[in-house]
C-alpha cells in the first residue's frame, strides 16, 4: 500500500514538474517579444553562450571530422570504393553527428552554466529583488538566456559540420591519398540541400530549444541552496542529453519517414 | 565584464562564421547551385521495368545532366513504368526518336536515365513521350542468362 503511494506521489510530482515546465516555457516565449526592444539582452547572451562555447565545438568538430575520415577510409577500401569518404563524412556530420554532438557538448558547456547562473541568482534572492522592484526577471534573465541558446545552437552546429567536413577532407586527402576531386564530387551529388542540410538545421534548432528549455528551467526552478543548484546543474546535463539523444531519434525517424 | 564594442565584435563574428558555415555546407557540400531545373519542360517514358530508378535521379544527354526524374508511376493496362521527367529548358532540341536507357553510374552507384539522340528533326515537346526505350538491367536476371547458356554449351541438346 506504501509503495503505491509512492508510485503515485513521484507521478504526481513528475507531471507535476512537466506541467511548470510547460508554463514556464510558454511565459519566456510570449515574454521574448518585449526583448526586440533591448535586443542587446540577447547579444550578450550569444556572446556568454555561443562565443565561449566556440573552442570546444571546433576542436571537437575538427577532430570528429578527422576521425569520421580514418574510419570510413578503412570501410570503404575494402569495398574498393574509398572515392566515397567525402560523402560518408558529409553526410554523417551533417545529418547526425554535427547537430548531436554539438547539442551534447552545448548542454555541458552553455547549458549547465545558464543553470548555475540562474539558481545561484535564485539562491542569493537576486531574482526576488527584481520582483520587489518590478521587473519581472522572467523577461529581463530568462528569455535573454533561452533566446540566445536558440540562436547560438544552429550556428554552432553548422560550424560544427564545416569544420569537421574540413578535417575528413585533411585526413582522406591529406594523409590517405583519396582524390580531392572525387571526394567532393561524389559529397556534391549525394548530399541534398532540402534532405540533408535543411534537416541538420532543424534538428539543431529543436535541440537548441530543447537544451536551452530545459537550462533555464531547472536554474529557475532549483531548489535555492547550494546543494540545490549542484543537482539542478546535475539534471539540466542528464535531462538535456537524454531529450536529445530521444528527439534525435524520432526527428530521423520522421524525416527519414521509413517508419 | 568585457565591454561592449567588443563583446558585439565577438558576437558579430561569431554570427557570420555560423553563417559562413551554413553556406559552405549548401553550396560547397550540398548541390544547392544545380539544385533545380529552370522552366523546364515534362517528357513522359514507358518502361517495362525501371529497377532501382528513384524520383530525382539524373536524366542525361551524352553524359551531361540536363533534366531530373520528377515522378515514377504505374500503368496497370499495359504494366509498364510511366516515368515523367523534368528537361531544363536550355535543351529544346532533343528528337523525337531519342532512346530512354536506364543506366547505373558505376557497379554500385545510382541509376539514372540516359537519353541516346535520334536522327529525326523534329523535336520533343512538353507532354510528349519517348517511344523507345530499354529497361534497366537486373542483374539477376543477367547471372541467370549466362548460367543458362553456359549450360547449354556444355551439354549439347540430343
Amino acid at each position: 500500500m506504501n509503495t503505491l503511494r509512492i508510485l503515485g506521489g513521484i507521478v504526481i510530482d513528475s507531471v507535476e514538474r512537466l506541467g511548470r515546465a510547460s508554463m514556464f516555457l510558454y511565459e519566456v516565449i510570449t515574454g521574448s517579444w518585449t526583448l526586440l526592444r533591448r535586443f542587446y539582452l540577447v547579444v550578450q547572451q550569444v556572446y556568454a553562450v555561443g562565443v565561449l562555447t566556440l573552442l570546444i565545438i571546433l576542436v571537437s568538430g575538427l577532430f570528429v571530422g578527422m576521425v569520421l575520415g580514418l574510419q570510413g577510409y578503412n570501410t570503404l577500401v575494402k569495398f574498393g570504393s574509398a572515392n566515397s569518404l567525402g560523402l560518408l563524412v558529409a553526410l554523417s556530420l551533417v545529418r547526425e553527428l554535427g547537430p548531436v554532438v554539438t547539442a551534447l557538448l552545448f548542454a555541458g558547456r552553455a547549458g549547465s552554466a545558464l543553470t548555475a547562473e540562474i539558481g545561484l541568482m535564485k539562491a542569493t534572492e537576486q531574482l526576488a529583488g527584481m520582483e520587489m522592484m518590478a521587473v519581472n526577471p522572467v523577461t529581463r534573465v530568462i528569455a535573454p538566456r533561452f533566446l540566445g541558446g536558440v540562436i547560438a545552437m544552429p550556428l554552432l552546429a553548422a560550424l560544427f559540420s564545416a569544420i569537421g567536413v574540413l578535417g575528413g577532407h585533411l585526413i582522406g586527402v591529406g594523409l590517405l591519398g583519396v582524390d580531392a576531386g572525387a571526394f567532393w564530387s561524389q559529397m556534391q551529388n549525394g548530399v541534398d540541400f532540402q534532405d540533408d542540410i535543411l534537416n541538420g538545421v532543424i534538428k539543431s534548432v529543436v535541440f537548441g530549444v530543447v537544451v536551452s528549455g530545459i537550462a533555464v528551467f531547472e536554474g529557475y526552478d532549483a531548489v535555492p541552496t547550494s546543494e540545490g543548484v549542484a543537482s539542478a546543474t546535475n539534471r539540466t546535463v542528464v535531462y538535456s542529453s537524454l531529450a536529445v539523444l530521444g528527439l534525435d531519434f524520432i526527428l530521423t525517424a520522421l524525416t527519414l519517414g521509413e517508419v | 565584464m568585457i565591454n561592449r564594442k567588443s563583446l558585439e565584435l565577438w558576437v558579430g563574428l561569431f554570427v557570420a562564421a555560423g553563417i559562413l558555415a551554413l553556406a559552405m555546407l549548401a553550396f560547397k557540400v550540398g548541390n544547392l547551385t544545380t539544385a533545380d531545373v529552370v522552366d523546364g519542360y515534362q517528357v513522359k517514358a514507358n518502361f517495362d521495368n525501371v529497377g532501382g530508378l528513384k524520383v530525382k535521379a539524373a536524366v542525361t544527354v551524352a553524359g551531361v545532366r540536363v533534366g531530373r526524374v520528377t515522378g515514377i508511376a504505374f500503368d496497370s493496362n499495359k504494366y509498364q513504368a510511366i516515368v515523367t521527367m523534368d528537361i531544363d529548358g536550355q535543351y529544346k532540341n532533343i528528337p523525337v526518336d531519342s532512346t530512354a536507357n536506364i543506366l547505373t553510374s558505376g557497379l554500385l552507384g545510382d541509376q539514372y536515365i540516359g537519353v541516346e539522340p535520334g536522327g529525326e528533326e523534329t523535336y520533343l515537346k512538353d507532354g510528349d513521350t519517348i517511344l523507345r526505350t530499354q529497361s534497366a538491367l537486373v542483374l539477376e536476371k543477367l547471372v541467370g542468362q549466362v548460367i543458362f547458356n553456359k549450360a547449354s554449351e556444355t551439354e549439347p541438346p540430343k
